[in-house]
């Protein structure tokens, strides 16, 4: 059992690989924190600096967390859709889901206009986003699901994705047209990603909801396996694929739909990160793919708001452009190497 | 010159069977009849051939003895007990499937394709046990894919994936196992080659192996029993029986080719 062995080591350096970046992330910036001062502010201890504390509290723990968070949530979903639609280049960015829920927010944030004034503080509310988004997010997901059931070509499903893309972006615009400027600006703001303005109150729903979309994937390791060999096997094994796929399109939307309400619409870690577990586990098995999708999501995503934030830089880009420079090369690497496209 | 028909053996037990079913399918404007009063009989340790040409509804038959669509009419009872009031996992503890149809990609090994079969048997999160493990070795050796175990599933002939799908079901230990078409695209040697394991599973570890195949000689030659599906009859019967009573004569309607019941085989004219 050689795999066993190469497995466990691979996931101490993983597991070791995030605790270095969850300090990194915590340590660099527009200001660099000694890793000293990191731990004991951490730990409730006296950091050099009144401020560094300050900073680490209230501004750089919640971002890491949320990094955490969304690198997590929105790998799985990319993981469980790539199994159900049997779809390597599947996850909640390509297949519209983001779109979707970005339709939905722009609904409430420049639609507000249009709702009486006591909806209007609910739509505007947190809970009104995350609520519009997670809506959002499922209509698009189911509606694939549809598509997928009529079309069982794996790239016009992509299309059909790519469509639903472009007609949100048309409905926003139309709806941009009729909004006003402060509408724009807080809508504009959101689609370009943001780990970093989320309250503690935010980051405490997010991580529930999260932890709940994590648990129903965890659950449906058995049936995503089965699923490896198709839908008709997976039945003959004992499946009920409708419940199965129920928990799974649930558990996707809940993860896309609250991450992309509270951080935006964050492209292609949902696609790409699954593949770098799979390309570095050598394996289809739920069980390792999971645990390795989870870490590695999260890895990256710290990693790319480390990036963004240009150590010893003053500006900060947005999470989204990012994303996207790394992801988009990795996606075109996987199809080229199409043959080794598991 | 094929087998002598030969007496079966009394200590046989009938896993599945019909009792006049008529099966077929309804669209939204009517309902397609394809055959009726169908009483069929699957019993332990017996290999089953199921043949008719293209779309005479082969596949319609086996999607309703096992389960996947609604008779018209009938039941079909497995282990004496009405299909129809199985639920999946009980199902699948009793019944097993090899399909035709293609693996999506993945990077599944042959090792754990097999281990799949265990999946009703093991917990919410499919840990394999000891027993189970010791299943799955079991049915790769009686399957001889030991050598493939690391493989992945892609990297093997069509000939060892047949193989290696026989042995899922195998390790799904049911009673009885449906396979669709398990020779095509195989070549004769490899045809020859998966009927003789079918045999030899049935005679090893008394299941009922039902499979439809286009490869009539090769069926005649090995199955126990045979079901002939033409639009006239679906009748079930020992090959040589078959041939006494001209069962295969009507199977194509097509002048040029000829049963030759002296060579138990077709010939073209």
């Amino acid at each position: 059992m050689a795999n066993k062995k190469r497995n466990t080591i691979l996931f101490i350096v993983l597991g070791l690989g995030l605790l270095l970046m969850f300090f990194a992330s915590l340590s660099l910036g527009s200001v660099n924190i000694p890793f000293r001062d990191v731990y004991a502010s951490l730990t409730g201890g006296q950091a050099s600096k009144s401020t560094w504390e300050y900073i680490i509290i209230n501004y750089r723990l919640p971002k890491a967390i949320t990094a955490i968070l969304v690198g997590t949530g929105l790998s799985i979903s990319g993981l469980l859709m790539q199994t159900l639609f049997r779809n390597p280049l599947a996850g909640p960015y390509v297949l519209g889901l983001s779109s979707g829920a970005s339709l939905g927010v722009a609904f409430v944030i420049l639609g507000a206009g249009f709702l009486p004034s006591f909806l209007k503080v609910i739509a505007l509310s947190s809970y009104g986003i995350v609520l519009a988004s997670t809506i959002g997010s499922t209509l698009v997901l189911l509606l694939v699901l549809v598509v997928s059931q009529r079309l069982r070509d794996t790239m016009a499903i992509l299309i059909v994705g790519l469509m639903f893309g472009s007609f949100t972006t048309a409905i926003v615009s139309v709806l941009t047209y009729f909004s006003t400027a402060e509408q724009l600006q807080k809508f504009t703001f959101w689609s370009l990603g943001n780990l970093g303005n989320l309250s503690w109150k935010s980051i405490t729903v997010l991580s529930a909801s999260v932890f709940f979309g994590l648990v129903l994937s965890a659950g449906s390791i058995k049936p995503l396996n089965a699923l490896l060999v198709g839908e008709n096997y997976a039945r003959s094994m004992g499946l009920n694929l409708r419940k199965a796929r129920l928990i799974i399109i649930f558990a996707t939307s809940i993860l896309a739909g609250s991450i992309t309400a509270f951080a935006g619409p964050i492209a292609f870690i949902g696609l790409a990160v699954p593949h770098i577990a799979k390309l570095t586990f050598q394996t289809s098995n739920h069980m390792i793919l999971f645990w390795s999708t989870l870490l590695f999501g999260a890895i990256i995503v710290l990693f790319c708001d480390i990036v963004s934030q240009m150590p010893g830089f003053d500006v900060t880009l947005p999470i989204n452009a990012i994303t996207s420079i790394i992801g988009a090369p990795v996606v075109i690497w996987l199809l080229i190497r199409k043959r080794n496209f598991q | 010159m094929f087998s002598m028909c030969l007496k079966s053996s009394p200590t046989m037990k009938t896993i599945l069977s019909t009792s006049n079913l008529t099966i077929g399918y309804k669209s939204k404007k009517a309902t397609v009849t394809i055959a009726e009063n169908l009483n069929l009989n699957l019993d332990s340790g017996k290999l089953i051939s199921l043949i008719g040409a293209n779309g005479i509804g082969k596949s319609t038959l086996l999607r309703t003895i096992t389960g996947i669509q609604h008779p018209l009419g009938g039941n079909v009872f497995l282990n004496d007990k009405n299909i129809a009031a199985y639920n999946p996992l009980d199902l699948a503890q009793n019944l097993s499937l090899v399909l035709t149809e293609k693996l999506p990609p993945s990077n599944l090994s042959v090792f754990e394709l097999v281990a799949l079969g265990r999946q009703p048997y093991t917990n919410w999160i499919g840990t394999l046990t000891p027993e189970d493990i010791e299943k799955v070795q079991e049915a790769m050796a009686l399957t001889q894919i030991e050598h493939l175990a690391q493989k992945r599933h892609f990297e093997i002939s069509d000939g060892q994936l047949q193989k290696v799908l026989i042995a899922r079901a195998l390790a799904q230990d049911t009673p009885l196992i449906i396979l669709d078409e398990p020779t095509t695209h195989l070549d004769l040697l490899h045809k020859v080659s998966l009927f003789k394991l079918l045999k030899k599973l049935t005679q090893e570890t008394q299941k009922c192996i039902l499979f439809s195949t286009h490869d009539i000689d090769l069926a005649i030659q090995l199955s126990d029993e045979m079901i002939i599906m033409t639009p006239e009859f679906v009748v079930q019967d020992e090959p040589c029986n078959l041939i006494s009573k001209g069962s295969f004569e009507t199977l194509f309607k097509d002048e040029h080719i000829v049963f030759d019941a002296e060579k138990g085989k077709f010939v073209i004219t």
